[in-house]
């Protein structure tokens, strides 16, 4: 009876949702104010009856009801719990329950913060956010419903896929999810600017906390993903430009140009058309990402064998609300005015490289994620991109990005001289350059040109981002104005460019991969260090039985490590996994995955060093930390108050033109 | 005004140039690593092409998989149940290769008709197969019923 229940609560939500859709925009367009306050109403009821549905799954998890056939599929009872709550996103439809319940809860975050804002503008933001979760919530009650029953009910569940039974599984879909759906409130507000036709810069005041918020669950979602994937399925790479990574990437991308376009669009009142194109850019990328993933056309750890009708729905969906956002720019957006111009070297003329760089780069990725499919689509071959061709196309954009960040964060708004830019950072640069050519050879004895010239805009960023705190440590001089917040999150977030891409050169360049058969007994040298394969052992674990070889890793005769990679097979699936032993330091990650039994007491192993991989994952947490910061910025609480109770007239934007 | 016209006609026209010579580099990347896949059928048909890598599916037919003790360098052979080919690849295997389980190897063909893998890819649940393995067994199985 329960599960029934989950489903009957999805419904209720799917009317609210619709009632959410329709009537406060149209309260908008007719100035009903009585229309309009059902907004608020309805996102909350929303939120409380999916949150409902999605307690209901988790009970049906937690209590082992296999006659639920999504938990019959996806659990299983010898799951630990942590795993059979994780679970509840392991499959298809209950990771769209996911979707539904962080688009709900974002919905509700807007109703609840936006009490400041024009009722007209809040009325049609939660509008679009509506029109959104109707069609998610039609798509999960038509095509994919997880309260589907299985009669009569399985005696015990198909287990959870081992590879997901990993503590990341809890956190890598929620925090990415948080990140991607997030993109629907820029995306709403890009909307409901357009219907208003208005757009201000208060409208990219109130826009932009959301826009950073996004995106530094986006950031740090990836980031888990990519970690997760180091240690756990990717026999220790970080970065596979797997079209599933490629389709959480691409959002992201989208994101960086939105919040960096918004800046300019807050500051000066500049590149309005271009804040509300990339807005609906970043969130149709995330309805893409969800198209490639669950609609079965693209195979990876991350989808699910689904049924075409999904896939079709998806694209209706992708086709209705990005093709609906972008007639509706069309039709709108050539009006928006503009309040002033910038002269070529400026913080605007920075923001619009960044934001070229960065769209040039999507492109990029996009032909290559989608070309493959597309010529699969026509029954014209099968072929893959390979990931040297993503690494070139990136660093095309990537390398003139990131010499332009150090310069940028420079730069004054509106114009400066070319001159004063140069001599402020003149030091910078020759640091950079002289400490990036040494670096790589001091450390390693050999470098290309290109890891050089990574290593130097690395530092380049790293530097120029601390040159400002710095100098005023150093100085201490009470003259300076106080860092903002915000400009703390800058700051911040792009020391974590600076670091990641030190990190990504670094490790990229010189990470030694080798695969090896030995015997227990066993020594060998590599790296500096001395491996000694000590012996073989076989162990049962809560679901699986293991299989555990035992390394000693020895530097210049003392210990440094002992490490137990392990083979584990999962008892209910009979699938065997790989759990790798990775031995993490600042400088660097020593890797060891155990292979097989090759016969006469040998077993394969594949061992990896890796240098500075840790900055791959820093960089980025980094940058989230700074997006927080930025986010957090007093001046999107204060002065929203305040702009109220100046009460402006509306202006009517285009009218006269 | 017409200083600024002129900047400003500057920086659009560095930009198209930018776009123009990163668009060529993309493009000459992408057709330097684009991979093809074939089936065992299209192999012995000669459309694969020798000297280039490429993707080759198929089953790993059972009782094929030949490895000398204790040595990394193993052998198997690769079907679509209409033709098959011998695969020979060294190094760690992913989790679930198996005998009688469908994988895609990336490697080049030998002149001798062999094919030598750097890399091979298997399934990632006991559900799945890829869908180009399942495509090349689909239209071997019609291959044989004409």
């Amino acid at each position: 009876m329960i599960p029934e229940l989950g489903q009957l609560a999805l419904a209720i939500s799917l009317s609210l949702a619709f009632i959410q859709a329709i009537i406060p925009i149209a309260g908008a367009a007719y100035e009903r104010a009585d229309w309009m306050a059902l907004a608020r109403p309805t996102a909350i009821g929303q939120f409380v009856f999916v949150a409902l549905s999605f307690c209901v799954l988790a009970n049906a998890f937690l209590s082992n009801d296999f006659s639920v056939l999504y938990v019959a599929y996806n659990s299983n009872s010898a799951l630990p719990a942590v795993y059979k709550f994780a679970a509840i996103w392991g499959g298809h439809e209950g990771s769209l329950l996911l979707w539904i319940m962080i688009l709900a809860f974002w919905t509700l975050l807007v109703a609840i913060l936006s009490r400041s804002l024009p009722e007209q503008l809040v009325a049609r933001v939660l509008g679009v956010l509506g029109i959104v979760s109707c069609g998610l919530l039609l798509f999960t009650l038509l095509t994919s419903n997880p309260f589907e029953r299985l009669l009569p009910a399985a005696f015990d569940g198909n287990d959870l896929n081992p590879l997901l039974q990993d503590p990341a599984m809890a956190l890598h879909p929620p925090v990415l999810y948080l990140g991607y759906v997030g993109f629907a409130v820029p995306f709403a507000f890009a909307v409901a600017a357009l219907l208003t036709r208005r757009l201000d810069k208060d409208w990219a005041r109130w826009t932009r906390p959301w826009a950073l918020a996004s995106w530094m669950f986006l950031t740090v979602g990836i980031t888990l993903g990519s970690w997760w994937a180091f240690y756990e399925l990717g026999w220790g790479g970080w970065w596979f430009w797997d079209p599933v990574e490629n389709a959480s990437f691409m959002p992201w991308l989208a994101g960086t140009a939105l919040i960096h376009s918004l800046a300019v669009t807050e500051r000066r009142g500049l590149f309005k058309s271009w804040t509300i194109l990339l807005a609906i850019l970043a969130f149709s990328l995330s309805l893409l990402g969800t198209f490639l993933v669950r609609s079965g056309i693209l195979v990876s750890v991350h989808s699910f064998a689904s049924d075409p009708a999904r896939g079709l729905f998806i694209l209706l969906l992708l086709g209705v609300i990005s093709g609906g956002s972008l007639v509706l720019y069309a039709l709108r957006a050539g009006r928006m005015e503009t309040e002033g111009g910038f002269k070529l070297v400026s913080r605007e003329a920075f923001l619009l490289l960044n934001n070229i760089l960065l769209v040039v780069a999507i492109m990029a990725v996009l032909f290559g994620t989608l070309y493959p499919l597309f010529l699969d689509a026509m029954g014209l071959g099968k072929i893959s991109v390979g990931p040297p061709y993503f690494n070139t196309v990136f660093l095309i954009p990537g390398l003139p990005l990131g010499l332009f960040v150090g310069a940028g964060m420079h730069a004054t708004w509106k114009s400066m001289r070319g001159e004063t830019l140069i001599r402020k950072l003149a030091v910078a640069a020759g640091f950079a350059v002289v400490i990036g050519a040494v670096i790589p050879w001091v450390a390693f004895g050999s470098a290309s040109s290109l890891t050089m010239v990574g290593v130097m805009v690395g530092l380049w960023v790293v530097v120029s981002a601390l040159f400002d705190p710095v100098r005023r440590l150093v100085s201490s001089s009470s003259s300076s104005m106080p860092f903002s917040l915000a400009q703390w999150g800058m700051t911040l977030a792009h020391l974590g460019v600076g670091v990641f891409i030190l990190g990504a050169t670094i490790t990229s360049s010189y990470t030694i991969e080798t695969d090896r058969s030995a015997r227990p007994g066993d020594r060998w040298e590599l790296f500096g260090y001395e491996f000694v394969f000590r012996n073989v052992r076989n162990f049962d674990g809560v679901n699986y039985r293991a299989t555990e070889g035992e390394f000693e890793i020895r530097r210049n005769g003392s210990l440094v490590t002992v490490m137990t990679p392990q083979k584990r097979t999962y008892l209910v699936q009979q699938n065997p996994m790989t759990e790798a032993a990775i031995d993490s330091g600042w400088t660097r990650h020593l890797f060891i995955a155990l292979g097989d039994p090759l016969g006469d007491g040998a077993w394969s192993l594949r061992i990896q060093y890796k240098p500075l991989i840790r900055f791959v994952w820093l960089g980025p947490l980094i940058m989230a930390f700074g997006g927080l910061l930025a986010a957090s910025d007093p001046r999107y609480r204060s002065r929203q108050v305040t702009s109220r109770v100046k009460s402006r007239p509306v202006r009517v934007v285009g009218e006269t033109v | 005004m017409r200083a600024g016209r002129r900047q400003r006609l500057l920086l659009i026209g560095l930009v198209l140039a930018g776009v123009g010579l990163s668009a060529g580099l993309a493009l000459r990347a992408f057709q330097e690593n684009l991979l093809f896949f074939f089936s065992p059928t299209q192999v012995v048909a000669g459309e694969a092409p020798t000297g280039r890598a490429f993707r080759l599916g198929g089953m790993v037919v059972e009782d094929s998989v030949q490895r000398e003790p204790g040595s990394l360098t193993m052998s198997f052979v690769l079907t679509d149940y209409a033709y098959s080919m011998p695969v020979s690849y060294t190094g760690v295997l992913p989790d679930l290769f198996g005998e009688g389980q469908g994988v895609v190897a990336r490697g080049q063909l030998m002149a001798d008709g062999s094919f030598i893998a750097n890399e091979v890819l298997a399934k990632h649940d006991e559900n799945y197969m890829s869908p180009e393995v399942a495509d090349a067994l689909a239209a071997a199985g019609m291959v044989r019923s004409e």
